[in-house]
């Protein structure tokens, strides 16, 4: 008896006026469901309806100021007819599976040399983290003037060290500004790669190491055969992640190239832009930007069951 | 003899490596620094090494501030990401208690229906989004990126805060509950505190996102006093070929400098939240 009495004091005690509004609340499914309101109505109106309008507008003629009527695959046929469109697959594959690539060595090498203890490590660490951290567009324009031809500091020391007379317009090439493309995306992406391999580094039970050593294994072996299987899934979900983000990314090439010399370095984002933005043909550059689809769709899969099975 | 061999070795494949990555990493920002700070007779001088900065002047920064609105591309990133951050926080706080913590029907699809918008790039919808938000009459308007951020700030809040709220024992809620306290009661005061490291994580988080975010404020604004720094710098100090070097590295350098202070105070946080977000998921 004195239980219930003291429940109904407490209860009466936080009892005003709006408590018959909250009482439902105490079931737990009613609760979810208004928590989650708010978060799934924003993603209703600004990702998941623009998705679905988007796939019509990828299937019609739209224009800015115009009405769009319906087309089928029209856009996509002739997406895919035109050289720009292809040499764009060509640059987004390349630039996806060249930058993850030497984001994965260089963040992995980077990772390995952090788990290591020496003077100023915080410092570093900080330092590292940076170009992550900043504005990529920002970062991306002091890239272009150390590119600069005439007088970036690339040209310079290409001068200075008697490598050449002269240094390459490497913007203004489109193999070398592509090769220019990468190197901003690697610069960027390798903190991300560093820190969290690093986490799972220190993640990794320091009792493995000495079993395997005391069976005699070693440094190499150790890496091979303690290290990297503890250290894979978390490799795999950050390449997974890396590869949807180089994929669809757009900062870093329209900020150095615009998708230029000659419409030769675009990827599936900037000629989106340039076509959709630019020319006001937004039938065609949402199809342009759908193109993404199917790949994006893949990987997101992947991460999915990747996921879901861990926990 | 052996040991300063090994310590040659030592230094030739870790300080080597190690610092050699901390100067290429730090290199585009001295870049920035010593650009916006030279005049233009240095800057366009291709007899001089382009490291060295002789005279130093604020002649860009000048520039920067009374010719350009500066100023105001400053205080709508700002306004953009505290106002975006904090909508972001609210929501996600309850979408990652209910996913983390409450029993009822959908509760896995939902938490998969957000899990995945966080997968998917701007990139994909930005231009579909500009119609939608031209129809909503945001168009040119800081409310466009205000209302537009959350959709990728709450999923990434959300995974998050589910994790640091899966770390807080049931039976503390329980035992409030049973000596009487109502189930939001429970929450507001015994569940959230313990959890406010995880929303100061996923707050930091959001507001270095939206600092940053560029495709949808390049998109959804027009108008040159609307614009955030990274639109404004980039698209009103480039004039067709004519770029202003000194100013636009002034700006740059501006532009990423709150962000990097913001997060220097709270590295160990970022980590943590970076690593909770990324490995544990």
């Amino acid at each position: 008896m004195p239980a219930v009495s003291h429940q109904i004091a407490l209860k009466r005690s936080n009892g005003s006026a709006c408590w018959w509004l909250l009482a439902p609340l105490e079931r737990q499914d009613l609760l979810a469901y208004v928590l989650l309101f708010p978060s799934l109505l924003f993603l209703g109106v600004f990702v998941g309806y623009p998705f679905l309008f988007g796939v019509w507008l990828s299937l019609s003629n739209k224009l800015v100021g115009h009405e769009g009527s319906f087309v089928g695959l029209a856009n996509f046929l002739a997406n895919w007819e035109s050289s720009i469109f292809r040499q764009t697959v060509r640059n987004t594959l390349l630039y996806t599976v060249i930058a993850t690539i030497l984001r994965l060595v260089f963040g992995m090498a980077l990772a390995l040399l952090m788990n290591c203890h020496f003077r100023l490590k915080n410092i570093a660490r900080a330092a590292l983290l940076l170009p992550w951290i900043v504005p990529t567009a920002l970062s991306t324009l002091a890239w272009i003037w150390i590119f600069d031809d005439r007088y970036g500091i690339v040209n310079w020391l290409i001068v200075h060290w008697g490598i050449a007379k002269r240094g390459p317009i490497w913007l203004g090439d489109p193999t070398l500004a592509m090769m220019a493309i990468i190197a901003v995306n690697v610069w960027r992406g390798i903190p991300f790669f560093g820190i969290t391999i690093l986490a799972a580094l220190q993640s990794v039970p320091e009792e493995l190491y000495e079993a395997a050593a005391i069976d005699g294994a070693d440094r190499l072996r150790r890496f091979r055969h303690v290290t990297l299987p503890s250290i894979m899934p978390v490799v795999v979900i950050v390449l997974l992640l890396n590869v949807i983000w180089t994929f669809s990314d757009f900062q870093v090439v329209h900020v150095l190239t615009r998708g230029g010399p000659a419409n030769s370095t675009h990827v599936f984002s900037t000629l989106a832009y340039q076509v959709g933005m630019g020319a006001g043909r937004i039938g065609v550059g949402a199809s342009i930007a759908l193109s993404m689809f199917p790949v994006l769709a893949v990987v997101v899969l992947v991460v999915l069951i990747r996921m879901g099975r861990r926990d | 003899m052996i040991d300063r061999g090994s310590r040659l070795t030592r230094v030739l494949t870790f300080h080597v490596p190690l610092w050699g990555f901390v100067l290429l990493t730090l290199f585009p920002f001295y870049w920035m620094l010593v650009t916006s700070l030279k005049p233009d007779r240095e800057l366009y001088n291709v007899a001089m090494n382009p490291i060295l900065l002789r005279e130093p002047t604020l002649k860009h920064y000048r520039l920067l501030f009374e010719d350009t609105p500066f100023v105001r591309w400053t205080v709508n990133t700002m306004v953009v990401a505290v106002v975006s951050t904090g909508i972001s926080l609210v929501c996600a706080v309850g979408a990652g208690y209910a996913l983390a913590r409450l029993r009822f029907r959908g509760a896995s699809i939902i938490g998969l229906i957000i899990f995945t918008t966080y997968l998917i790039p701007h990139t994909l919808i930005f231009l579909p989004l500009a119609q939608v938000v031209h129809m909503l009459g945001l168009a040119n308007s800081l409310w466009a990126l205000i209302l537009t951020y959350p959709t990728f700030l709450i999923p990434f809040c959300a995974w998050l805060l589910m994790g640091y709220f899966k770390t807080i024992p049931l039976e503390l809620e329980e035992c409030a509950m049973i000596d009487g306290a109502s189930r939001l009661r429970a929450m507001w005061s015994i569940v959230l505190p313990l959890a406010l490291p995880g929303v100061l994580s996923a707050g930091i988080f959001a507001f270095t996102l939206s600092w940053n975010e560029f495709i949808y404020a390049l998109v959804f604004l027009s108008s040159p006093e609307t614009k955030t720094i990274p639109i404004g710098v980039v698209s009103e100090l480039i004039k067709g070929d004519v770029f202003y070097w000194g100013s636009l590295m002034a700006g740059a350098l501006l532009g990423s400098v709150p962000v990097a202070i913001f997060y220097s105070f709270l590295v160990e946080h970022y980590v943590g939240g970076l690593t909770a977000g990324a490995v544990k998921g």
